[in-house]
Formats: C-alpha cells, structure tokens, sequence
C-alpha cells in the first residue's frame, strides 16, 4: 500500500477558484490536492453570469478586476469552444442625466489607468442596443469585458491542473483542518503542509469567526434569441443595488450567451439562507428589467435558478492565510467577482506561496484587515 | 404579468380520465371545481381530441358526466408555476396569465411516453407512437404509407390498430418484452373483467407473424428521410422497409410540478397515502403521476382523489378494493413489459441523447451526476426541460434528475411577475 497521501496544498472547493489555484499550484511544480464535495463549478460558479468585468469602486478592487482581465485575455486563446469566451464588451446604462454625469465620471478614471472606453449618447446607444427603451441618457462602453461560460471553465482548469499532475478528489467534503491533516467526511485523513479554502461562503464551516454572509442571486435564462442584445448590459443604478448591505435589492443587468440564450439578473439578498426560488424577489427583478427592455417580456424563459455569493464587508476578497492558522489561505469572499478574479486570486496565491513578487500590491485583501475590522 | 385572480375550492390539474374522474367526484360532493388542461380539448393522452373523437362507450360516459357535473374547464392553460405554502399556481393561457388559489389541489398531471434513442432516431419519420398519432388525428394522410411499431407496452397494439384504421399498412409490431413474459401476461387479463377484449386482442397479437416479441429498432436509415429499420430479434438482424417508425418503450409520470410543489416522490412516482394524498398538505394526486397503471386505475384513482378532496373519506374508503385489484393489475403489467438491459446499449458513443442541446452519448458517459451532466454539457438545459432526455438518461447511465426550479413549462418572462407584489424592494 502507498504511504497515505501527503501533498504541499490542498485546495478546498473546486469551483472557478479552487480550479484556478490548483492549475497555478500545479504547473508551479507544487504536490497539489483539489477536494470538492460534489460537482466541479456546481456552486457559485454555476449560479453566476460569467460577466468578465472591470470594476472601479475602489483602487483595490480595480486593480484586481483590471489584472485579472489581463489574464483572462491570456487565457482566452487556450479556452475551449464549450467554455463561450465572448469578448462582447459591457455597458453601463445612465437612464437621466445624473447617471450620465457618472459616465463622464468613469470615463475619466478609465481612460486615465488605460482601459479602453467610449461613451454613447441617445442615439448611438439606440443603434447599438436596439431592445433597450428610447430615451435613455446614454452609456459607457468598456470594450475589455467579456463574458464566458463559467463551468465548462472550471472543467477546463481542473483537466489542465491534472495535467499538470493535481491529484482531484471528489464526491468528499473536507470536515475539518487541524495543523496539516484534513479529515473528510469518509473518515480518511489528507495530509498537506498548507491548504487553501475556495468553498465559497461554506469556508465558514472551517475557520471561525470568518466574516463572510451568503448574499443570495436570482437569475432566469431564456430560449434562445441572438442578437436581441449584444453586450453585457447593466444600469449605473447597479452599483446602488450592489453596495446595499442590508436590504434586498434589484438591478437589470442582461447578458448575451453565445448559444444565443439571455441571462436576466440580478438580485441581491442577505439573510435569505434557503435556495428556492423567491417569486417576490423574481417579480421584483423583472420588473426592473422590463423598465429597461420592455421587449423582454414575451420572451420564452425556460429557468430560474438561485445561488449564494460569498459577501466581505468591504466589497473586497480575502486572499491570503487566515490570521492564527498560517498555513490555511483564504480564497473566498467573491462576492459577485469571483468567476472575473479567480484567476487573479490564483496568480496573488502562487506569489504567497512561492515568495514570488506579486504584480499587483496584495495588501488590500489579505484576511487580517477583516479580522482587524470586524475584531 | 398575471392579469386575473381566480379562487376555486377544487382545482385539479389534467384532464385525462383521472382528472375527469377527480371533477366529476368532487363536483357531486357539492365542491366548486376548476380543471385545467394544456392541449386544446380535454380527454388527455388517451381520449385525446375530446367528446367527438371518443374512443369508447366508457370515454363517453366519463365525458358526458363531465359535461353534467357543472366543473368548469379551462383548455389550453398551462401551470408554469406554483406555490404550496400560498395555495396557488401560476397559469399561462396563448394571450395571458392568471394565479389561481385552491383549497385543495388535484394533480393528474399523467405520463408521457418514454423514447430511448438509437442511431439514426433523429431523422424525419421517426416519431413517438403518440406523436405520429396525434399529427394523423390532425390530419396527416397515412393512407398506403408502411409504419413500423416498436417498443414496448400494450399500447403498441391499440397504436397498430388505429395507424391500420386510418389507411396504413403496419408490417411489424416490435415488442421488446419476450414471448415468455407475455403470454402468462395474456392469460392473466382474461380473469379481469372489462379486459376481456385486450387479453383477446392481444393473445392474437401474439400468434401473429407480424407481433414480434423479443425484437426492436436498432438502427434507422441515415438518410435525409427514413426508408428502412434495422430490426433485431435473437439473432436476427434483418431490414424492414418504411415511411415511419413510431417508438415509445412505456410511460414516464410527469412528476415535475408535483415536485415543484414539494411533494415527495418514489422510484414510481409521487407519493401517496390511501386517500391519494401527496406529502404535501392539501394536495392529492392521481392517475399515471403516482406509478403508471393504466386507464382503470387511473379513473378510480380520480374518483378516490376527488372525494377525499371534498371531505367525503367515506365514499373514497368504498374504491379502495377495487383500487387494490387495478393496482395488482398494474404491477403485472409492469413486470411483463419491463425494460431488457440490451436496451442500453441501442445507443452508440455519437448517438444524440438530449436534442435540444445537441450532446452525444459520449459527452455524457464520463459524468457522475445528472447536475454534473447539465452544467458541463448542458444537457437538459433547452426549452424540453430535460423532459426527453432526463428519463433517458437515468435509464442508460443511472444518472437520476435534480429538482425542479420555475418555470416548469417555458414561459413568458412577464408571466413570472407576480400581479399581487407590485411594490418592489429599492
């Protein structure tokens, strides 16, 4: 019999996270385990839209949604046809004048740090997306977003992970971590000198005092209509919708699949712990959406389905080792930018790891600032 | 956006010989009752196309009750969505919408027929059994066209028979099952009353050259349109010439709202106790959803559902014998025409299984879950639901489908707004 297993990291979750650390594990040489309890991207990862977006509510998050956008335009080449990488781009909606202002405003922070962007007014935003109401203000196009499909993704970075030699455990759920063993829920024993947590807002079950909430979505799929839209489309008033911390909340954000099917989002909820589908929450974010693009309505959805974002306070990550257990990293607390930053959090990771100089400055989300915030 | 607001005591869902039954129990119980029903004409998959197209003294009775008994019917609606813990579901007419609240709720929701894909099953010409004879009923022309039948099920029969009567010439009946299982099966219908004439027809089926027993398709001309069958019986292996093979291996019982309304299911269908109670408080189920066991069944079945719905335990607890026998019946059934284990293997590695996303056979062997198959291969995920393919699946890979998210029929995105929460969270 061979001695028990005994790895330099076991990846915790294989969903679009843990998937992209076990390949940047891997190829980096390291003895790599990736444990997931049951499908691979059957989580979050599956739940999401698979929006590839740049973001700007602060340095720190830009920077990594900006990085990780670099990556992914890497990886595109290699991804594929099942995985749908659609370089689409993405607009912004400024419904009045106000929103508009925003657009100005984002154009500038954009252009200055170098990311493409145009701005359309009324009618250029009518010719570009026909479906959506006459009259609207106008829209910032970030021609960089694009969007994929984020399972057959996940696939694709495990198959690559294994090629590099990761070692795939699934169908079991890691119970608990003590120093350098993992005990899964058949009873065996892993032994690994460090682990990384990418389970999303389960991570809880295995670090207290985790300060991560389950931020529950909605999303409903149609069959297929290609071209009704052709980018990513999201109101400014989006941003309202994603930084409320307390109450439920409703924005229109449509996506394009390359298949031709429409994804309609989105909503935001805390405090909601049950995966069934809200018909309150769905009506609410329809009629958002129909305000937008009232042709939606007469198009045929064929499903509804739920999912739970892993949620920090500060809108930011937790990449690193968790304070007092150094040697189980955090790579959780997504929130709605998982699919976007798991190959950023991967490469930051790596760099801990392997005391490699990290591209961006990783400070912003190492664990230990929630920790010192939330005490 | 749903539009109306209904209210009814009763509401029962189908209206195929249960849920007639269920109506017509429930309506002389004294009890409002509102049926709903997705084809143009009540009598389900059975006594499809209603009163006129009545295929017998006994459909005829029912649907004359019906008409008698004062429950209203809505053709034409389909139950996109619902909710257990409000009582009431979400209906979508061609041009509209509406919520229903019930009191109790009736599910008769039936089966739909069981397709096990081959090589070449996707050409045109090759249909279900209930396909090809819901397009003759509308008027597709048959007359001197040869239709092979193959599968499984007495159904095959009564299928032959009415391609037959409409002009067609059936060289071949293909039934799965073996000789052996079929002819004890045949001399048991006899000692049921009112079966008489199956066991008859179908003891002469079986001393005729064109029943073959222990023979199905296995391949179809890949052709632009269908010429032949392989078919294969033992050894043999041999071509048989056609316009049309009609396929259906059995019945699947259409659990999916049921399942909405999280009642508990069983490998048959959904669960229920003596009264046709589902797990869920105030929902009963009847007919082919709860196991498949054929018209008899399914019509005391209804009767028992919609007296116990109408608090009449009483006059429910008189079928429960006659329920017992149907039952029996159904088990024998069940036995005689199961599914041979070479059935498996029909369909080879490029073999498309799911047809609305296009996946072969090979795409989907490596995985281990049907949640698995769905997100990787998007099986399942196109406007059937997994409706076709789902059955397949679990039945050529053991892979056993998830639950059931809203809507369960696609439907418009507007009719998923609900009409009573128009003040939405900012």
């Amino acid at each position: 019999m061979p001695s028990a297993a005994s790895f330099d990291i076991a990846v915790v979750g294989a969903g679009i996270v843990g998937a992209a650390c076990a390949r940047e594990f891997a190829e980096a040489g390291l003895r790599t385990a990736l444990i997931e309890a049951e499908a691979i991207g059957g989580g979050a990862t599956a739940a999401g839209m698979g929006h590839l977006a740049v973001m700007d509510d602060s340095e720190a998050q830009f920077a990594l949604t900006r990085y990780s956008q670099v990556l992914w335009k890497e990886l595109a080449a290699e991804l594929p046809a099942e995985c749908e990488y659609l370089p689409c781009g993405a607009m912004w909606i400024a419904a009045d004048e106000e929103e508009m202002a925003e657009v100005h405003r984002k154009q500038r922070y954009y252009s200055e740090r170098g990311v493409p962007v145009e701005v359309l007014d009324t009618s250029s935003l009518a010719d570009a997306e026909p479906n959506l109401r006459r009259g609207m203000a106008g829209a910032l196009l970030l021609k960089d977003d694009s969007v994929v499909y984020p399972p057959c993704v996940a696939q694709f970075l495990v198959a690559q992970a294994q090629r590099d030699g990761a070692t795939l455990i699934l169908g079991r759920r890691v119970m608990r971590i003590d120093g350098n063993t993992a005990k899964l829920d058949d009873g065996s024993i892993l032994f690994s000198d460090n682990f990384v947590l990418a389970n999303g807002s389960s991570a809880t079950s295995l670090v207290r005092d985790l300060q991560i909430q389950p931020r529950k979505g909605h999303l409903v799929i149609t069959d297929r209509y290609p071209r009704f839209v052709r980018h990513q489309i999201i109101e400014l008033g989006y941003l309202k919708s994603a930084h409320a911390t307390r109450a439920d909340s409703v924005a229109f954000n449509v996506q394009p699949r390359s298949s031709g099917q429409l994804l309609i989002g989105s909503s935001r909820q805390f405090g909601n712990e049950e995966a069934g589908v809200d018909g309150k929450i769905v009506s609410a974010m329809l009629q958002r959406a129909f305000e937008y693009m009232p042709g939606l309505k007469k198009l045929s959805a064929i499903r509804t389905w739920t999912g739970f974002r892993a949620a920090t306070a500060d809108k930011l990550p937790l990449i690193g080792p968790s304070p007092g257990r150094e040697n189980v990293y955090l790579a959780t607390g997504h929130e709605g930018l998982g699919i976007t930053t798991s190959l950023c959090t991967a490469k930051l990771l790596g760099d801990l790891l392997l005391r490699r100089t990290p591209v961006i400055n990783i400070a912003p989300y190492l664990p230990d600032r929630s920790y010192a915030v939330h005490g | 956006m749903t539009e109306a607001r209904r209210t009814v005591d009763i509401l029962v869902v189908g209206a195929g010989p249960a849920g007639m039954a269920a109506a017509v129990r429930a309506r002389e119980s004294g009890r409002g009752v509102l049926v709903l029903d997705d084809n143009p004409a009540p009598g389900g998959q059975i006594w499809r196309g209603g009163q006129e197209h009545s295929p017998s003294a006994r459909a005829s009775s029912w649907f004359a009750k019906m008409a008698a008994s004062g429950a209203q019917v809505i053709a034409g609606a389909r139950i996109v969505d619902g909710d257990a813990k409000r009582q009431c579901l979400t209906v979508e007419m061609p041009d509209s919408a509406f919520e229903v609240s019930y009191d109790k709720l009736i599910l008769a929701t039936g089966a739909r027929e069981l397709f096990l894909p081959f090589p070449g099953w996707t050409i045109p010409g090759v249909m279900g059994v209930g396909g090809l004879q819901a397009l003759v009923k509308s008027g597709l022309p048959v007359t001197g066209k040869r239709i092979v039948v193959a599968g499984s099920g007495p159904l095959l029969l009564a299928a032959a028979a009415y391609f037959r009567a409409h002009g067609a010439i059936v060289p071949i009946v293909a039934e799965q099952a073996p000789v052996s299982r079929l002819a004890p099966f045949a001399s048991r219908l006899a000692k049921h009353p009112g079966k008489l004439f199956q066991a008859a027809a179908l003891r002469l089926a079986l001393h005729r050259s064109r029943y073959r027993s222990s023979c199905w398709a296995i391949r179809a001309s890949e052709t632009e349109r269908l010429e032949s069958v392989q078919l294969q019986q033992h050894n043999r292996v041999w071509l048989e010439p056609c316009e049309y093979l009609a396929v259906a291996y059995g019945f699947i019982s259409n659990v999916e709202l049921a399942v909405l309304m999280q009642c508990q299911t069983g490998a048959a269908g959904v669960r229920v106790n003596d009264l046709q109670e589902t797990s869920q408080n105030q929902i009963y189920c009847a007919g082919e959803c709860t196991g498949i066991g054929g018209v008899d069944l399914s019509i005391i079945e209804g009767e028992i559902a919609g007296y116990a719905a109408s608090g009449r335990d009483d006059l429910a607890g008189n079928l429960f014998k006659k329920r017992d026998k149907a039952r029996q019946f159904a088990a024998a059934l069940e036995s005689a025409f199961a599914l041979r284990d070479e059935l498996r293997s029909l369909a080879d590695a490029g073999t498309i299984i799911c047809r609305c996303e296009d996946v072969t056979r090979e795409r989907l062997e490596p995985m281990r879950s049907w949640r698995s198959a769905k997100l990787q291969t998007r099986c399942g995920m196109g406007p059937c639901q997994g409706r076709i393919c789902g059955p397949i699946l679990e039945f050529l890979l053991g892979l056993h489908p998830e639950s059931v998210r809203p809507p369960v029929f696609p439907a418009r995105v507007e009719t998923l707004l609900r009409q009573e929460e128009e003040t939405r969270p900012t």
